[in-house]
């Protein structure tokens, strides 16, 4: 064992899974990096995940294939994880180590920071309540989003989440001119298509001018995904705090990340809580959703977007759960919707946006918009019920009010939730639409909507149209 | 006799577990300093030699061979005045002043003291010198807020007779008495005590809960209320409006004094609660609400440690104001957070798991936390009953309630607050399932309402229940052979049970007026129901057509009755009653 460099060991005792259990060591910090060198000087990373006297336990982040106990040596670096941080970053893509790799020159970074981040101290936060627009009618009336918010994408295989996360990162925009929007994009064990899709999109919208990417595709070494999250955080937290950005970090998929974290608690021999993750999938979570927000005295801000495909479509899977334990609300997208072809397939009824009452009203969006988003609400809820009972008795059991709910909920999944993919609405274009539609419905019938406003603004439709 | 402490040596490092050797002398639940930062952590296990100790702060870079330095105390709570209008992370550091030394993110080896150094407080004896005092008796008062006058209490375990006390402008630290026991030892006091968290403080004797804790959440203090000294739960899957149901109650509970824990929650909703709270003014006295709050913020990402004794620094602030004689609310958002911290521990402790990995002790703990609430007799010689109630929120996972944290919890509470999601979608808030929902407390609320505020409440509540029932019994058949089918006296109802929901159940609580209804006020809104009911159902029997019962402009009155403000409300009732009556008397003349 030499000891001219004073961390460094041949003495490798267990390989497993990604773990790596070094002996004969000394003094070894938690969650410090080490370094793996090969016989053929090729270097891998880990992190130690646990310490005791003699002995550190390291999660490899390439992965442990191709090591032999015998010929590799282990450097510890005496520090965590850190990522280096420039303005320079903007446009650029990086790995899963924050390594360059889209062929460009190298970044001089201007400061150096752990990636796992400090948490924010609550007192100092400044609570979310600027409207982002998004041009997306179910999500700008219905689940209003605001900066500082964290609000995820709940989907299943198959169907077009990263279409619509696009189509955020392209067209979210606030009522202010003047401000300096970025993407940070954080891509977890996607399949090239997929991460080859936001590229592109991307380079073809200019909108890669303004993000910061960073990708692990399904071939990478699923141990990385630990980190990008938090690579990509860091850096949003250095762009949008020190450099007075508005920051929207789209991570995708974090059901590929919680499985490479029950990889590894497996890997530990860990007792598993559901579905074999870890009992700390919700505090790591957490660590990672609660990134999201603003600062007192700060100009800029971080709103996340994570998306997460749910196995089987279950919203009880420990993945959506924990995640909607954290966030502020969840988009969730309906199969059906997508099956008869509605673009976005947003499931309006389980959607929610928990701070929807903090960005909406007068001054942010209108006055009316409150009352619009609950009638819009309730009346697809009624006609929707109205649907199933007519699939079971038949339309003639049906009331003429009844009737008219059937008729809104049918126009309202045509003209207020469908909308293509390039289409950009105004708010307020938005909420003169759910005017129109709830003209269907008789004046009595709006009840969750201040009388004022129901002057001002109901017209009813016209018979037969 | 305390043996000599001994410093120890970290061996291991596994997250926030620490294992150490050499700390002979130190106990079990003792405070300690780790490495060379000093992070605060908690001997929480021993065996032979190795200490394990949990450690309140992220643990990064400590390393074996790092010391670990034993504080003789356990993890305690100050209490004294300043605790009002703070805000507290799970260890009781002051987060305000954490933001004003270290900036915005919670670095480690931060440290504040909970209570300030400086600031002096105008102490005003209530006993003499020569008077013999024991544990609980006042010693005197100090005005922390304009709402609560603090009552500086003998701590518990101390008594004999006063040599000096002084009057004047004190900080917490200084010595304003001085109590000499029977053995002549001197005990100078402060108005800053300890307590040991993990310990309940002592009372003189526990009563049965007496009266309803009124919130003015109509469903709550109708249906299913929590008495004063109760333990209710709340558990919902996420999206079902816990969290709402809980500010709703800090912000309107009739207690002296609200402790709220935000136990591994949202970042942002603690925000909003320290936002929202100075804003908001308490119903009955006008001032800020902040000035009887006390709020403990854990965030789910801040060390989970700190969040597993988050519950118990806020139970303890809860215990000292109760002991003054003030009731006392604490809310707890979420438990199951707390249970989640338990879990961590306990496997990184590599004990033997329970129901989904949970530790075999989660049930006793939980029970013991709740067992902390009550009506109680406070020690002291004057006589002051007052009382500590817990609601705890509970996240179970997927909404499944059969886990193992919801049903330990629903063995020891005795109200339940079932929060359903389909509600939640459509937007009937708060999503209180009132067929699920129970509260073992009617027998002390029902006499109390009948009483104090409307001679009908009981019978109000029962009829009210009833259509409930009714009507989801009758929905079943609804489903299977149409709403044709059912008796016009069934149409009704239904109809009855329809108002019942909208009109009442239905509370939103973004709007000012219909945020908080005070208890008068919700009794006359079921009363007008009712009334229609009543009235509608008499002509029913004489033989008038449903139809022309039904569907008048009146009934948009009733809905929107319960937005009628509160100084208007006798007059309305009234007016209202009459206006059903003349527009069903009207009905029957077309009809």
């Amino acid at each position: 064992m030499s000891t001219a460099t004073a961390k460094e060991f041949r003495t490798i005792q267990n390989i497993v899974g990604p773990l790596v259990f070094v002996g004969g060591v000394k003094g070894i910090g938690y969650g410090e990096i080490a370094e793996i060198i090969m016989a053929d000087g090729g270097i891998r990373r880990g992190k130690v995940l646990e310490t005791q006297e003699d002995r550190a336990l390291i999660q490899v982040f390439e992965g442990t294939s191709n090591l032999d106990p015998e010929s590799v040596r282990v450097r510890f670096t005496a520090k965590g994880q850190e990522i280096g941080l420039s303005p320079d970053m903007v446009g650029r893509v990086f790995d899963g180590f924050g390594r360059l790799t889209d062929g460009g020159p190298a970044i001089i970074p201007e400061k150096y920071a752990n990636i796992n981040g400090v948490p924010m101290n609550p007192y100092a936060r400044d609570f979310p309540n600027e409207f982002i627009q998004t041009g997306i009618s179910t999500i700008d009336v219905l689940n209003p989003l605001v900066r500082g918010q964290k609000l995820p994408v709940f989907s299943g295989s198959g169907m077009p989440h990263n279409r619509m996360a696009a189509q955020i990162a392209r067209q979210a925009a606030t009522k202010k001119s003047g401000e300096k929007f970025g993407v940070v994009f954080a891509a977890m064990g996607i399949t090239f298509e997929e991460s080859n899709f936001f590229v592109e999109d991307f380079k073809r919208t200019g909108a890669l001018e303004r993000s910061v990417m960073f990708i692990n595709l399904a071939d990478d070494p699923a141990i990385e995904r630990i980190s990008i999250p938090r690579l990509a955080l860091t850096a949003a937290e250095y762009l949008a705090y020190e450099l007075g950005m508005h920051i929207l970090v789209i991570l995708t998929d974090m059901t590929n990340y919680c499985e490479a974290l029950r990889e590894i608690s497996a890997a530990r021999k860990e007792v598993p809580s559901r579905r074999g993750y870890p009992g700390y999938l919700y505090t790591d979570l957490s660590t990672i959703y609660e990134r999201a927000g603003r600062l007192k005295g700060k100009d800029g801000s971080i709103t996340q977007i994570p998306i997460l495909t749910m196995p089987e479509d279950d919203k009880t899977h420990p993945v959506p759960d924990l995640t909607g334990y954290i966030t502020e609300g969840q988009i969730i997208l309906g199969r059906s919707f997508h099956a008869e072809g509605i673009y976005p397939p947003v499931d309006v009824l389980p959607s929610l946006s928990r701070l929807k009452d903090k960005g909406i009203g007068k001054g942010k969006t209108r006055a009316d918009h409150a009352g619009v988003m609950n009638q819009l609400y309730s009346a697809y809820a009624k006609g929707k019920n109205c649907q199933e009972l007519a699939v079971v008795l038949g339309e003639s059991a049906l009331t003429p009010l009844d009737i008219r709910y059937m008729e809104f909920a049918r126009r309202f999944e045509a003209q207020f939730i469908t909308q293509a993919e390039d289409e950009n609405r105004e708010i307020e274009d938005n909420l003169d639409l759910g005017w129109r539609l709830l003209g269907i419905l008789p004046r009595t019938e709006l009840k969750r909507i201040r009388p004022e406003f129901v002057e001002a603004h109901y017209v009813p439709a016209e018979a037969g149209k | 006799m305390a043996a000599e402490r001994s410093n120890g040596t970290i061996v291991k490092v596994s997250g926030p577990l620490v294992v150490a050797r050499g700390l002979s002398g130190s106990r079990m639940f003792e405070m300690v300093k780790v490495g060379e930062l000093g992070l605060f952590g908690e001997i929480i296990e021993i065996r032979g030699d190795r200490y394990s100790v949990q450690v309140y702060e992220e643990t990064e870079d400590i390393a074996p061979g790092q010391p670990v330095i034993p504080t003789g105390a356990p993890l305690s709570a100050e209490l004294g005045p300043g605790l009002l209008k703070s805000i507290y992370d799970g260890v009781q550091r002051p987060l305000d002043k954490l933001m004003a030394g270290y900036g915005e993110f919670i670095v480690r080896g931060a440290a504040a003291p909970a209570l300030d150094r400086e600031k002096a407080w105008t102490f005003t004896p209530a006993v003499q010198e020569g008077e013999e005092v024991s544990g609980g008796d006042i010693l005197g008062t100090v005005p922390e807020t304009e709402l609560i006058v603090h009552k500086v209490m003998v701590p518990p375990g101390i008594s004999g007779r006063v040599e000096s006390i002084l009057a004047g402008n004190f900080t917490v630290e200084a010595t304003v008495a001085v109590v000499v026991d029977g053995e002549g030892r001197r005990h100078p006091l402060s108005l800053l005590q300890r307590w040991p968290v993990r310990i309940p403080r002592p009372i003189a004797s526990k009563l049965p809960p007496k009266r309803p804790l009124l919130t003015g959440q109509r469903i709550i203090d109708m249906l299913f209320p929590v008495a004063k000294g109760g333990t209710a739960c709340v558990p919902g899957p996420f999206g079902s409006g816990k969290t709402v149901v809980q500010h709703q109650l800090a912000k309107w509970a009739d207690a002296d004094i609200v402790i709220f824990i935000g136990c591994g929650e949202r970042g942002n909703e603690m925000t909003d609660v320290l936002l929202e709270f100075p804003e908001l003014t308490d119903p009955k006295t006008g001032r800020p609400i902040m000035e009887r709050t006390v709020l403990v913020a854990n965030t789910s990402n801040m060390p989970v440690a700190a969040r597993e004794a988050s519950v118990f620094t806020g139970i303890t602030m809860a215990e000292y104001y109760r002991d003054m004689g003030y009731s006392v609310a604490l809310m707890a958002d979420s438990t199951s957070r707390w249970a989640e911290a338990m879990r961590e521990m306990s496997g990184r402790l590599e004990e033997m798991p329970g129901d989904e990995g949970y530790p075999a002790y989660l049930a006793s703990r939980l029970a013991a936390f709740y067992e902390r609430a009550g009506l109680a007799i406070a020690l002291g010689r004057e006589r002051r009953e007052s009382s500590v109630t817990i609601i705890g929120a509970v996240s179970p996972a997927g909404g499944d309630l059969s886990e193992p944290v919801t049903q330990s919890t629903l063995r020891v509470t005795k109200v339940f607050w079932g929060l359903d999601d389909q509600l939640a979608f459509q937007r009937h808030f708060p999503a209180i399932n009132w067929l699920t929902s129970y509260s073992l407390y009617q027998d002390v609320s029902d006499p109390w309402y009948d009483e104090n505020i409307h001679p009908n409440w009981s019978r109000l509540r029962r009829q009210t229940m009833v259509i409930l029932k009714k009507e989801a019994d009758l929905q079943e058949l609804v489903r299977l052979v149409g709403m044709d089918s059912l008796s016009p006296r069934d149409r009704l109802l239904m109809e009855t049970a329809r108002m019942v929901r909208e009109d009442f159940l239905n509370q939103s609580a973004f709007d000012d007026i219909d945020t908080f209804t005070s208890l008068g006020k919700q009794a006359l809104i079921l009363d007008v129901i009712l009334h229609f009911n009543r009235e509608a159902e008499a002509r029913l029997e004489h033989g008038q057509a449903l139809s022309s019962l039904l569907d008048l402009p009146v009934m948009e009155e009733i809905a929107r009755f319960k937005l009628t403000p509160e100084g208007e409300i006798e007059e309305r009732a009234e007016a209202l009653k009459q206006g059903i009556t003349r527009a069903l008397n009207g009905a029957a003349a077309k009809g």
